[in-house]
Order: C-alpha cells, then structure tokens, then sequence
C-alpha cells in the first residue's frame, strides 16, 4: 500500500510560525504557577493511605506490635523478609504477649510492594506506609532492621488491644 | 480400593464391615477410627492415641452405628425394594471405643455427625485463646486442621473466655499453656502408661479443668518430650524448640537417632543448613512413635559453627614454599585435594610395614564408611571405642554407639569392642606402632594422650570438629556428621537402617566414604564407587550377612538382617 504525503501550505513549509507559537506557549508558563517541586530539598506531601514501602509499627503505648509470628516471611514472593523470634525476657512489660521479633530485615532490594505481608499479618503490624525513597550506598544498607523499620513506621493506634486481655 | 491388612504375623479373624458405602474386610478387634483408617476414610479425634490406651473424653471421632435388621429368630427383615432392613443405633457413639463387630454399617459423613462434629468443635474452641501467630503447634494443630475441615466456622460465644495458667513449667524441657489445652489426656496416659512415670493430671472441674503436675512431681522423666509431639494442640511445647521457627518452613527428612544403639527412627527438622528439631517417625519394629529426650536434643553439634571445614596439614608437614598463600588463616588448613595429594604417598609408605599401623575406626560411623575403614585396615590392628552410658527398660540401650553391630560385622572393631585399645596405646608407647588412623574419635579420651600420639611418625585423623586428636593429628582431613550423609547403620536388634542428608555443611567437608575411598585410590587400590548405592552393592557381594541387600530397598523403616 503506498501512502500519500499530505500536502502542506506555504505556511507549514515555513516552519517559522510552528516554533514561534511552541516558544510563545513555553514562555507563558513562566508567568503560571509552578507545578514541579525541587526534589529533593522539597519534599511531595503524601497522602495518609500512600503505599509506600513496608514498615513495622507500634501501638499507641509504644509495644511493637509484630509477634513474629512469620507469617509475612513465608508469604512474601521475593522472600525479601528473614525473622528471628525471641520469647520476651521473664517479667518484661508485655511479658504475656510471648513473643516478639529479635530481628526483622526486609532486603529493601527484593521487595517488590506487593503488600501481601500488610494483608497476611495478623496483628496489623506491617504497613506499606508513607516512606517512598527507598536508597542505600551499599547493598547491605538496603537490608532494613527492625529498628529502621519501626522508625520509618511510627505510631499506629490499636483499637482493638488484643493482649491486654489475655 | 480398600486392602486388608497384610501386616499382621499370624492371619487374624476378619470381619465384614460397610463404611460410608464402602464393605471391607478388618482384623477382629480394631475400633472403628482404625476401620475406617483402611477403607480410606479419617474420623477426626483428639483423645486417641494408636499406642495409648483408649480414654473417649474428646467425643471428636462421634460416628453413626448401624447394622443389618433380623427378627427375633434371626430371619432378615427385608424392605420393599428386596434389600435387607437396616437399623441405625439411635444415639452417635464413638468410633475409638467401638470395636467392630461382623456386619457393622459405620456412617461418618451424615448430617448428624457433621452436626457432632461442629458442636465438639465449638466448645473446644469457646476458651481457646486463638492466639495462634505465637503458637508453636500453629501448622501442625489439629484444631485448626479440624476446624478448616469440620468445623462451623464461627462462633457464637459473646461472654469473657476462662483464664487459666499460662507458660507453666511443668519440667526441665516442657512449658504447658493451660488455656490451649483441650483436656485430651494423651500427655497423662503417656506418662502413667508408656513412660512409667505417673505425674500428670487434671484439677478443678467443668470449663476450669486444668492439667497440672502431682504436687511435688515434676514432668522430668527421660521421655517427656514424646508428650509434646502427642499434643494435638498447642498445651504442651518444647522449651528447646519453643518459639525458634514456624512448623511450616521447616524440611523433614528421615533420618535415625545415632545417640544409642536402639537407632530410633526420626525426622530431622531443618531450614536452611540449621536443624531445628528432631522428632521420632513411626517403625514398630524399633520405637514404636516415641523416642528419649537425649537423643532428641543430641543434635546441637551439628549445628556448631567451629565445624571442620577444610583440611588441615600440620604445620611441621607443610612444604615451606606453600606457606605464604595461607596466611592469615587456620594453621596448616589447605584444601582437601592438596591434603589427600600430600598423604597419599606417606601413607602409603608408612603402610609397607603393615604392624606398625593402627588403625581407630569409629562405631558411630555408617556401615559403609566402615566397610572401606576396614579395607584400608586390613592387615593392621584395628579396634573402635566402646561407649555407654545407663540403659533403662524402655528404649535406651547401655552401647551408646549407633552402629556397634556393624563395626563388629564389618571388621573394624575388636571383640569385645575397645579390647585391643590398650595394645595399641602400649605399641605407640614401644615405638613398633608408627602409624595411627582415627576416624571420628577423640582417642585422647581413651587411653591413647596427646604425650603418646606426639610420639606417632603419621596421625592422620577424620573428624567433623576439631578435638584434642585433631589437634595432634599431622593431617586432619574433614568428615561430616550422621545428619550429612548417605549410609546405613546396624542397630543392637540388628536391623539395618538408612540415613538421609538434612543438611549440608559446606566447605571442603564431606562423607567419609569418600575420603576412604580416595585414601584407597591412593594407596593404589582400584576402588572406583562413585556413589553410595555403588558402594553398599559392593558391600553386600562382600559380606555374607549383607547378602543380596540392595540399598534402595532396605526402606524407610528398614530390613531386618541374620546379625544381631
């Protein structure tokens, strides 16, 4: 099939009017308000329900609520979460609780935010939350600990206060 | 289909019996959880244990019970339709404490069994404080198993749950959480009727039922980890296991138990190259399902990280020039190629005059490794280590050595084992023995010191951890343990019985088959097995009690053999 070249007028094989009217548009966004941040010394404001990376989260009486129970190790597909459990020490403040993670890393480098471990936890202790620039100098500094992660994850009031009442 | 038994030595009395549609025939005698057991279908429980007496108390294994209709003078009632009357027992009994009988009609699926089953389920579950995230038994629990595959799904309990004791210690290995606890009484009929040691019981009554030790008891006997793996539910845990990993990434692999020569059948537990837990698999020609808490937690060796994993030329026999390379690292520690290639000649030499070698072989070692030990021995004195420790009458044997049985069959060991230690110690004392070889034995330990093996021209020494031996030895070639290899091992009833690798450790260590193996090859031996199935044919064409064996079918559970 043989296609045929549009035809142009005098003006279009000018040339001239098309940049002119492209520069003349370019120029009146300087008088506009600005629409782009100065990433990164400015900083995006995220929504409360962005999903971002996963992090662990306390309560509002500061208690980690992860359990280790490893359910989020044993669902995530990349396998980027390794847990070490620990029984909580005789006479700790959340003794009753039992147990409670000794580490918890997620290979930031493996993480693909599926959520699936938000969405398997049974104690509503991972959240993909707000945390979104995800960068490291090495590759063990993409392995996040716990501490790192609890950090990044702050404060998430617990409405239901499962083991108080144990 | 359905098979009848074939198991039993003597053929019992069958009898016919209809389960679920289904006529079969079973031995006389069994209950109806077993009946149904062999036409292929589950009736869940808790209470019963196959080899604990029977208690009924779960009420889980609720089934109806029916048979055939006759008149008073045994003439069939017979329906319109020409087939004979039938007649269901009013009321569900339970299929553990029923035994069947001739013409027994068993039905397990029915609306009122599933209704049973729903309700049994429900009160179990009214005080369970589902916490399963921190349950160990999570993955293993059959009530959650049961409550996927027979429960309501719900619950319609609103009320506060009735607390009881939790994280009690009831002993030295196992803490009880009181509130998981379904009252099944298994631990309790274990301990009173199978261990011997009567400790365990249920105070208080109704809902505050709780199992507890006798006042001044303790849950301490030698088997109490066996009430852990009996516990359908999360009550009872293991404090060595407790909270180290979820059931459900951990590898089974069969394997036996090598801390006596009972050879306990088990399963190693592991993830990764780290196990976990071992736990006793089912061989009624050895432990039944149980197994002693020692050989249970003699697994920690193998997880120690000062492992040997490179081979190890002692300084004094390292040619000067290699000497750079290896700097920084463990003394001596080269690969296992450059070791054997250094040996092989030495050995050689030092094994023309065949009375000044002795050679230390090892009864926790496999029968083949044994096997190629005692051909590398052959003409020199040999002899294994005798070890024990106190018998009881249940399943610990005094001989702590796994494979005694073999050591003797193949050669290796002396009769009585450790008889010609004494001999050997004197001859390196005398200076006519020269050459020691030591598979997997401290011998400092046994009457051969480190003043004597200094005096030895040649020590060289298999093992898997460095020891006093080791230390002395003028090569150190790295073997692995029982739970790394391929092999099979003779317990004291002379049963022969298969190992399998759990774990890999790594590095330049491996199975010491293959280090004798190359130590023959060396020696200019034409041994060529390259693999263990090889070996052990090779092995059975030798040795007449082995006659005829074939490695791939001595089994899970293993063979029987004419020894022992």
């Amino acid at each position: 099939m043989k296609l045929e070249r549009p035809k142009l007028t005098l003006l279009e094989r000018l040339y001239l009017p098309a940049i002119v009217s492209g520069l003349a548009l370019t120029f009146s966004h300087i008088f506009r308000k600005k629409v782009t941040l100065r990433y990164p010394e400015e900083k995006p404001e995220i929504p409360p329900n962005y999903r971002g990376q996963p992090v662990l989260v306390k309560d509002e009486e500061g208690r980690v609520k992860c359990v280790a129970c490893q359910l989020c190790e044993f669902v995530c597909p990349p396998r980027a979460i390794t847990i070490k459990p620990m029984e909580y020490p005789e006479n700790a403040k959340y003794g009753k609780v039992e147990k409670t993670p000794a580490e918890f890393d997620i290979d930031m480098l493996r993480c693909i935010y599926c959520g699936y471990c938000e969405e398997v936890c049974p104690e509503q202790a991972i959240f993909l939350r707000g945390p979104y620039s995800v960068t490291g100098l090495s590759r063990k500094a993409m392995v996040f600990n716990k501490e790192k992660l609890l950090e990044l994850g702050g404060t998430l009031p617990d409405p239901i206060k499962k083991w108080q009442k144990k | 289909m359905a098979e009848t038994p074939t198991t039993a030595a003597s053929t019992p009395e069958m009898v016919n019996v209809t389960i679920n549609g289904t006529a079969i025939r079973v031995p006389k005698g069994i209950n109806v959880i077993e009946a149904a057991r062999h036409a292929g279908v589950f009736i869940p429980h808790y209470c019963y244990h196959p080899k604990l007496p029977i208690a009924g108390n779960c009420r889980m294994c609720m089934v109806e019970i029916g048979e055939a209709m006759f008149t008073p003078d045994r003439q069939p009632v017979m329906e319109p339709d020409g087939k004979q009357k039938i007649v269901m027992q009013p009321r569900l009994a339970i299929g553990c404490n029923t035994p069947v009988k001739e013409g027994m009609i068993v039905v397990t699926n029915s609306a009122a069994v599933t209704r049973a089953q729903n309700a049994v389920l429900e009160f179990l579950l009214i005080n369970h404080p589902l916490d399963c995230p921190i349950c160990d038994q999570a993955g293993e629990c059959k009530l959650q198993e049961y409550s996927v595959e027979f429960g309501a799904g719900a619950s319609r309990f609103r009320e506060e749950k009735v607390h009881k004791p939790k994280k009690v210690d009831l002993g030295p290995r196992v803490v009880l959480d009181d509130e998981r606890c379904v009252l099944c009484s298994r631990c309790i009929r274990f301990m009173r009727d199978v261990a011997k040691d009567d400790c365990l019981g249920f105070v208080e009554r109704g809902s505050h039922s709780t199992l507890t030790c006798w006042p001044g008891k303790k849950l301490d006997s030698n088997y109490s980890l066996n009430t852990v793996d009996i516990c359908p539910v999360g009550a009872l845990t293991d404090k060595d296991f407790r909270f180290k990993m979820r059931a459900w990434f951990l590898k089974e692999t069969k394997s036996i138990c090598t801390s006596c020569a009972t050879g306990c059948n088990t399963t190693i537990w592991s993830r990764g190259n780290i196990i976990y837990r071992q736990t006793p698999r089912d061989n009624d020609a050895v432990n039944e399902c149980w197994m002693c808490d020692a050989g249970r937690l003699n697994y920690k060796f193998i997880n120690d990280p000062g492992r040997l994993t490179k081979a190890i030329v002692a300084p004094a026999s390292v040619p000067a020039a290699g000497k750079g390379s290896d700097a920084g690292k463990d003394a001596g520690a080269t690969s296992y190629e450059d070791a054997l290639k250094q040996l092989g000649p030495k050995l050689k030499a030092a094994l023309a005059n065949r009375d000044s070698a002795a050679f230390i072989g090892s009864a926790r070692a496999t029968n083949e490794e044994l096997y190629l030990f005692a051909r590398l021995a052959k003409g020199s004195v040999s002899d294994c280590v005798p070890r024990s420790w106190a018998a009881d009458n249940f399943l610990v044997k005094a001989d702590r050595n796994p494979n005694s049985a073999g050591a003797k069959l193949l050669g290796v060991a002396a009769e009585p084992m450790g008889s010609k230690l004494a001999a050997i110690a004197e001859g390196i004392k005398g200076s006519r023995i020269k050459t020691l070889v030591v598979h997997q034995e401290d011998v400092t330990k046994h009457g051969i010191g480190a003043d004597l093996l200094a005096k030895l021209s040649l020590l060289v020494v298999m093992d898997f951890k460095q020891t006093a031996t080791t230390k002395a030895a003028h090569f150190v070639l790295p073997g692995v343990t029982f739970a790394e290899k391929r092999g099979t091992f003779i317990n004291a009833k002379g049963r022969l019985q298969r190992v399998w690798p759990a774990v890999s450790l790594g590095g330049e260590a491996r199975p010491e088959w293959e280090i004798f193996r190359d130590l023959l090859r060396e020696l200019g031996g034409v041994d060529n097995h390259s693999d263990i199935a090889a070996l052990f044919a090779d092995m059975a064409g030798n040795v007449p009690a082995l006659a005829g064996r074939v490695l791939s079918k001595v089994g899970d559970e293993g063979v029987q053999i004419s020894t022992g």
